[in-house]
């Protein structure tokens, strides 16, 4: 059997990031995020963050309070849910539905910052470009997860990444935020054999 | 959830489950470039209707059709229903033909029951879409949509229902929906036109109009049905109208936060009075519009899940 290294034992559990490495990623995402996309006072429009719920939501508006603080400019923030978009509808019993907030600003001709917890397989991903379409035409569409875990089954890589982390399929990457979770951290649970 | 045949028994957590979906789906499409949603991309939806109908065939079909699923309407003038084809033979036909789901009106109490009992075996859902006196589900529902609107949570909040009790499937519907939310239901009705059990239902009932005004959270005027009147079950059109009909004088005794509604086709000037359902407090254009996120929302827990195999 073969585990990355630093893989959570079968059945055990293990942190990635604490609760103060979140605060700390998030802090060094916000700055990413304004030196790639040049929002200042002087600059042009800020782009758009959109969360995708549940757990995207909180952090795209995290993300936005540290851009505020650190570039004196706060980019709209919204959420944006897939469900309706989601490829393995017919998989699974019927899904919830979560909010879809666009700011009024819109999205056309914006740049839209997709926010999401984990990326995994990539199909989230897929079905949030998906739903984009819909609602409108961003000049361009940037990608910023906390955990980037790999195994992609799709042409998608993030354009802000918080923590990469090597993973077997096996295992499974538990982003815990306050707003939700009452407590911020990343956990790795090993919770069957690798097959 | 395989059919939506009834309120009567329908889950209370599934009734909000869809009214919670209908929420967030009005949320998403408000302001939207494109009012499409892939959802139900290659199910196939057939309605059909046995008896008049503009808004609700309408609503479903727009339903489905911002859904993406493809719609295809059948009526019991066009088909082969006018060569003499039983109910049962239609639906077996619209089945094998690859309808995933089929939308039912029909004049006979019952029959979308039928219908959900001879299509077991095809796996095609069955929605009521009004069967006789008896249940039209996706109405309570969408009333029920709007209520939440204006008033927010229903439990503990009173409503009126008034008018042809006897003859309605919508009050019917609103009555078992009603209650399974929490709230409390009065009907108000002349006695001739009160269904016999009525003591059995979650309601009171009245007689007396302007007594019941006062005190509720919303009144829901019914339509006075002459084509199931086969009696005399009022001494006059006039006299309904005066006794049981809402105008203006009974739009001021309302609370100021009650809310007006009525299911449509209204007869202005018999149950209701142009100027109170032009007024602010009637909420009879926001029902129209709910109702296709309601049916969106049916759809949608119906079409777009896993295959229910339970029922």
């Amino acid at each position: 059997m073969s585990r990355p290294r630093g893989a959570a034992e079968p059945g055990g559990e293990r942190e990635l990031l604490s609760s103060g490495d979140v605060a700390r990623t998030i802090a060094r995402m916000a700055h990413q995020v304004i030196e790639k996309t040049a929002i200042g006072p002087d600059a042009g429009e800020p782009p758009v963050l959109l969360g995708i719920p549940t757990r995207g939501t909180s952090l795209a508006a995290r993300l936005a309070e540290r851009i505020t603080e650190f570039a004196g400019v706060k980019p709209p923030t919204g959420a944006l849910d897939i469900t309706l978009y989601r490829d393995d509808l017919r998989r699974r019993p019927t899904r919830p539905l979560a909010a879809t907030h666009i700011p009024d600003t819109g999205i056309d001709d914006r740049v839209v910052i997709l926010v999401d917890d984990v990326l995994f397989s990539g199909r989230t991903v897929r079905a949030a470009l998906d739903a984009l379409r819909d609602h409108g035409r961003p000049r361009a569409v940037q990608l910023a997860v906390l955990v980037d875990r790999g195994h992609r089954e799709f042409p998608i890589r993030a354009d802000y990444v918080g923590k990469n982390v090597p993973t077997s399929r096996a295992e499974e990457v538990h982003v815990l935020l306050a707003e939700i979770d009452e407590r911020d951290a990343v956990l790795l649970r090993s919770e069957r054999e690798a097959e | 959830m395989k059919h939506l045949l009834a309120t009567d028994g329908l889950d209370p957590d599934q009734a909000r489950s869809i009214l919670d979906t209908a929420d967030e789906l009005k949320k998403t499409l408000l302001g939207r470039e494109v009012r499409k949603l892939p959802t139900l991309r290659g199910r196939t939806v057939i309605t059909m209707f046995y008896e008049n109908s503009t808004r609700t065939r309408v609503s479903f079909e727009i339903a489905g059709k911002w859904m993406s699923a493809d719609v295809i309407n059948v009526s019991a003038g066009g088909s082969s229903v006018g060569k003499g084809e039983s109910l049962r033979d239609t639906a077996l036909t619209l089945a094998a033909a690859g309808a995933d789901c089929v939308i039912v009106r029909h004049p006979a109490s019952g029959a979308a029951h039928r219908l959900a009992g001879w299509l077991a075996d095809a796996g095609t859902s069955v929605v009521n879409a009004g069967d006789g006196m008896h249940e039209h589900p996706t109405q309570a529902l969408l009333d029920a949509a709007t209520l939440r609107e204006r008033l927010g949570e229903l439990k503990g909040r009173r409503v009126a229902i008034v008018g042809d009790v006897l003859h309605s499937r919508v009050a019917r519907s609103n009555i078992h929906l009603l209650a399974a939310l929490g709230a409390e239901v009065v009907l108000v009705a002349p006695p001739t036109l009160l269904p016999a059990g009525v003591e059995t239902l979650p309601v009171t009932v009245s007689h007396e109009l302007d007594a019941e005004l006062p005190a509720v959270d919303a009144v829901m005027m019914l339509r006075v049905q002459a084509e199931r009147m086969h009696g005399g079950f009022f001494p006059s059109a006039r006299e309904y109208s005066i006794t049981y009909g809402l105008n203006e004088k009974r739009l001021k005794l309302l609370p100021e936060h009650a809310v007006v509604m009525h299911p449509g086709p209204m007869l202005r000037g018999m149950e209701i009075a142009s100027v109170v359902a032009d007024a602010p407090s009637s909420a009879i254009t926001e029902q129209v519009r709910n109702g296709v996120h309601v049916r969106m929302a049916v759809l949608y827990h119906l079409l777009a899940g896993e295959e229910d195999k339970t029922a």
